[in-house]
């Protein structure tokens, strides 16, 4: 089953990045930008067929390798959980 | 003991790349040379002190230093710090330290999106009881290189107050001879070091081992290091 960690900055931590693509955009004439901030996304094909199970093995991944919680929130998504 | 007594260990990760200065500015102080250690290696010999060095372990992948801290030999460091053994991360190797929760917070991209690669001015603080900074005077400035692209330090605000309070900030950024603003990265309250509660454990920003003599541009990466052996052995 496949599984999709996204990853985003918490609120509060700067995102120099997401500032540099957020002016970017404005020189390119998106001035309705307010503000830009990039996460990243990875996808996890796990050998396992019940989605709860999944869930909670993919929340341990997060929890200890990836993401830091310290500055990241995560949310995971599996696409074929109701199938 | 003395200092040629002194047993250090270097961790080496793929992607290092300030092992072998460390090596060498370590046997310049003590005249013995130090263990490289493999980041697949599952224990580690009794040592008097890890350094974690500088470079981009596992090519940056995922966040800096996020897999080396969870390499096998990691294991071996932790448990050597729980022990109280002093432990020491430059640069990439803060990172690793913070990735494994060694000591607090998390170094993200520099505000100014710019790898940061020139000599900075640092304060000594002054801080809980640590090998790092006994033989230094707080207050007293330190002119050592920095070369990073993630070096922002960041902790939320009730973890900065604790660090803060705990005198677990080791180093800060100043204005000083230094070509630049003295902040090079954005680090919240100019933090360039930090220790662990315990003080045991220290990491940095800068890199001492590129400023080991007057040819290297200075020389306060020598005496910064050469006083926290001293501290160590004593």
């Amino acid at each position: 089953m496949q599984a999709i960690v996204n990853i985003s900055l918490k609120n509060g931590v700067l995102d120099p990045q997401g500032r540099a693509i957020s002016h970017a955009l404005g020189d390119l004439g998106f001035s309705e930008v307010a503000d830009v901030r990039v996460g990243k996304q990875i996808q996890l094909d796990i050998d396992e067929t019940d989605p709860a199970r999944l869930r909670q093995r993919v929340a341990r991944m997060c929890e200890t390798l990836l993401s830091n919680t310290v500055i990241e929130d995560y949310s995971i998504e599996i696409p074929d959980e109701n199938k | 003991m003395t200092l040629s007594a002194m047993r250090v260990a270097i961790i080496v990760f793929p992607g290092s790349n300030c092992d072998r200065d460390m090596m060498v500015a370590i046997e310049q102080l003590t005249s013995r040379r130090p263990a490289l250690v493999w980041h697949k290696e599952t224990s580690l010999d009794p040592v008097d002190l890890v350094i974690i060095p500088g470079g981009f372990s596992f090519g940056d992948y995922l966040r800096c230093g996020a897999l080396a801290g969870r390499s096998s030999v990691m294991h071996a460091v932790l448990d050597h710090a729980a022990r109280g053994g002093a432990v020491m991360g430059i640069c990439n190797g803060f990172q690793v330290l913070t990735e494994t929760g060694m000591v607090p917070g998390v170094l993200i991209r520099n505000a100014g999106l710019k790898f940061a690669c020139r000599n900075v001015d640092l304060a000594v603080c002054d801080t809980v009881a640590s090998p790092f900074t006994s033989g230094l005077a707080a207050g007293q400035h330190l002119t050592i290189p920095i070369a990073h692209n993630e070096g922002n330090y960041f902790a939320d605000a009730d973890e900065l107050r604790r660090i803060e309070d705990n005198g677990q900030v080791a180093f800060r950024y100043v204005a000083g001879a230094a070509f630049g603003p003295a902040n090079p990265n954005g680090a919240a309250n100019d933090i360039a070091g930090v220790l662990s509660p315990n003080g045991r454990v220290m990491g940095m920003m800068p890199h001492p081992e590129r400023a080991m003599s007057p040819e290297q541009g200075g020389s306060d990466g020598a005496l910064f290091m050469s006083k926290a052996l001293e501290s160590l052995v004593s």
